[in-house]
């Protein structure tokens, strides 16, 4: 039995910090918050924080892992050692790894590589602070960090997490109902299409749950979408817009 | 059989982000910062639209500098081999300028180290001969323009402001020029050298540009910037 | 690999049939063999087609996770050894090996077919580490569904061995491993439209995504993992997911 878990996870109907069940943690979004990286941004769930760096395209080193046709795609997702309550050791886990790879695959969705060869795209996700579904906060930073990187995507990635509890479908899991809950999935969709590029689920459920359970996060993504584009059009918001003298 | 109306979706300059439709219907063609799926022109990039007949694109508003024929650009001499120069022109690719395309007279291999002619850590303005299929980048000193740049300073924007830094027949950058009584090459790469009486003004006001590009009334505001502390 | 085997397999998909003629809910021929090294408390050998992995289970005491100090621990490795593919290099395990290890460990976890509260022996002191290693000896693809079989049958053979005076005696069991459930892990690729389960190596190189659902002995879902770099509409995850299901209960016989 784990330690420290709540007697209820919803009370009287609402979730331990008031949200109703399809409620999203407070979030907040910029772009371009960074000076060095090519392309940058910020999303947060609530306490959960989000960072991304995008670097590229730039030359591929080592000379191997070049593609000569296309450019290759690099993720790295890394938890600050004081993300959480409990120090997380500086440096790589096995957790991490597997979530790069997730992001990665996620992301290769929408990239044009070929209009890059040769080259490297690196994308960078640091977690600050981390209270439940920080995969999907990263995501949608990452893909922020690219466009605004000016790398030619076919769309937007907006992810978010949905759950089950005491047989309730709620959306946007936080720390608590993670970690004490019955079910956490992680889903990533392209803009507001039918694609889902990143999936992954814990916990035991029928079909029939799966299905609703992907319904709930469908529109979650789509409101993520929305959140990400205006932040994106606030960064070059100035009344009427001129490039060209 | 249905056929999808052709329709503008978008008005000019308008900033429009990857996945936005531009355009539906197939009377329409995608351009730079643009692809075409299906009935639809969609943008690629974030960025402004530019339309142009048939052609609806975007300029980005962002991104890395990628070599084209023609361009003229500022490179650093990164490398030499017998008989090239390998220079870092602020893309992910790096160019080749080869001693035939840098050197107008016979030079006797034997005798001479190219260096004499550009050593590492030269500064060269220098045209973009070729870009291969592979993106082999040659360059060429074979311009009237072209030359080593000596002194003065170096200064790196983004590569898609460089339009309005020059301005609508180079009225801007003319504008800085003459305010600073500066020499002012910008490099269709993003890199920018000064040299001149008020070279700090001249940078702070490029600067200005980048940051503020997608604004209007920008002209006036660099004029009276300008005035206010050239004079 | 060539461009010419990539072409070749994505166009037989297209006409609905694959390289080793197959349908596409098929899975390859699959011989489970249990108790097959000794020296490991459980252990089972898989072979799916020409993929062939060796799972041992070792058990050890130590002390329990700090949040949840009445259960014992559970740690599934990965070891794609260089004799199974030129592709495979010695070192540590990277990014594909991890993965194959934590798909495993959450099926075989979120199905809570071992009830770790009753490997307990001293609450916050000592308890029961289950080491599961996944050795893949040849790999012809699928390499998740082939391991994770081969954990939960070793499991299903496993026995406990003696723990006296705070030393193990290996020699001397004393039962089995209390295993409630029968996770099975089933993926599926998606080639252009078309899904299909168990991809062999050819395929797994072609697959535009994968999904891997496990489910448990009641048919329901208790983990899945999206894989490969394309994407899967909502329809076909429910479709994969009825195929899973179904396909579990099949294995599920296999190894009981």
């Amino acid at each position: 039995m784990k330690v420290g878990k709540p007697e209820e996870l919803i009370v009287k109907g609402k979730r331990l910090d008031g949200r109703k069940f399809e409620e999203f943690r407070p979030i907040i979004v910029e772009v371009g918050t960074l000076k060095r990286a090519q392309g940058s941004a910020i999303f947060r769930f609530g306490n959960t924080y989000a960072l991304s760096a995008v670097y590229g395209p730039r030359t591929a080193h080592p000379r191997h892992i070049q593609d000569p046709q296309k450019a290759v795609l690099r993720c790295r997702y890394s938890m600050a050692p004081f993300s959480t309550k409990e120090r997380v050791r500086p440096g790589t886990s096995r957790r991490a790894v597997e979530i790069s790879k997730v992001l990665n695959s996620a992301l290769s969705n929408v990239i044009f590589f070929d209009d890059y060869p040769k080259t490297v795209i690196d994308v960078f996700v640091e977690i600050l602070q981390a209270d439940a579904s920080t995969r999907c906060a990263g995501l949608n930073a990452a893909s922020l960090a690219l466009t605004d990187a000016g790398i030619p995507m076919k769309n937007l990635i907006s992810s978010c997490s949905v759950g089950k509890i005491d047989g309730n479908t709620v959306l946007d899991l936080d720390g608590l109902e993670d970690n004490y809950g019955d079910v956490d999935m992680a889903v990533a969709m392209i803009g507001n299409e039918d694609k889902i590029v990143l999936l992954q689920m814990d916990g035991i459920i029928t079909k029939e749950d799966l299905l609703k359970m992907l319904e709930v996060a469908k529109i979650g993504c789509i409101e993520i979408f929305e959140r990400q584009k205006q932040a994106l059009k606030e960064r070059y918001k100035t009344g009427e817009i001129d490039v060209e003298g | 059989m249905n056929e999808v109306k052709s329709e503008v979706l978008v008005k000019e300059r308008q900033l429009v982000i990857p996945g936005e439709t531009l355009a539906t219907g197939l009377d329409f063609l995608p351009s730079s910062g643009s692809f075409r799926i299906d009935n639809e022109i969609k943008a690629k990039i974030l960025g402004l639209t530019r339309m142009k007949d048939r052609f609806v694109g975007v300029i980005p508003l962002a991104g890395v500098y990628i070599p084209k024929r023609g361009d003229g650009v500022i490179g650093f001499v990164e490398d030499m081999q017998t008989t090239m120069w390998i220079v870092d022109i602020n893309s992910p690719y790096d160019a080749k300028l080869v001693l035939g395309e840098a050197v107008g007279e016979y030079v006797d291999l034997n005798k001479t180290d190219i260096s004499v002619y550009f050593d590492i850590g030269d500064v060269i303005y220098a045209k973009v001969l070729n870009v291969s299929k592979s993106k082999q980048v040659s360059l060429t000193m074979n311009d009237y323009r072209t030359r080593k740049l000596i002194g003065g300073r170096i200064l790196k924007i983004t590569p898609s402001k460089v339009p309005r830094v020059i301005g609508k027949e180079g009225s801007m950058i003319e504008l800085i020029k003459n305010k600073t009584k500066c020499q002012i090459i910008v490099g269709q790469n993003g890199i920018i050298w000064i040299k001149g009486e008020k070279e700090g003004l001249a940078s702070k006001s490029i600067l200005t540009i980048e940051k503020e590009s997608h604004i209007t009334g920008l002209t006036d505001k660099m004029s009276k910037l300008l005035e206010k502390e050239g004079g | 690999m060539l461009k010419a085997s990539e072409n070749y397999v994505r166009k037989l998909i297209e006409e609905d049939s694959r390289l080793d003629g197959r349908k596409f809910e098929e899975f390859r021929k699959i011989e489970v063999k249990t108790d097959v090294i000794e020296s490991a408390e459980g252990s089972a050998r898989i072979i799916l087609g020409d993929s062939n992995v060796l799972v041992g289970v070792k058990l050890s005491v130590g002390e329990p996770f700090p949040d949840v100090p009445d259960e014992g621990v559970l740690i599934v490795n990965t070891e794609l050894v260089p004799i199974a593919s030129p592709t495979f290099e010695p070192g540590p395990p990277k990014e594909d090996a991890i993965e194959i290890s934590r798909v495993v460990d959450r099926g075989i976890r979120e199905s809570k077919c071992i009830d770790l509260e009753k490997l307990c022996i001293e609450p916050g002191k000592e308890v029961w580490i289950i080491n599961i290693d996944i050795h893949v000896l040849d790999h012809d693809g699928n390499l998740i569904d082939a391991g994770a079989l081969g954990a939960i049958a070793a499991l299903l053979k496993t026995k406990i061995p003696k723990y006296e005076n705070k030393k193990i005696i290996y020699e001397e069991k004393t039962g089995k491993l209390p295993v409630k459930d029968i996770p099975i892990a089933v993926t599926i690729a998606k080639i252009g439209d078309k899904l299909l389960i168990d991809p062999n190596l050819e395929e797994e190189h072609n697959l535009d995504a994968r999904i891997t659902i496990t489910t448990n002995k009641n048919g329901e879902i208790c983990s899945i993992q999206k894989g490969g770099s394309g994407y899967f509409t909502m329809e076909e995850v429910l479709k994969a997911a009825d195929l899973s299901i179904l396909k579990g209960k099949k294995l599920g016989k296999l190894i009981k």
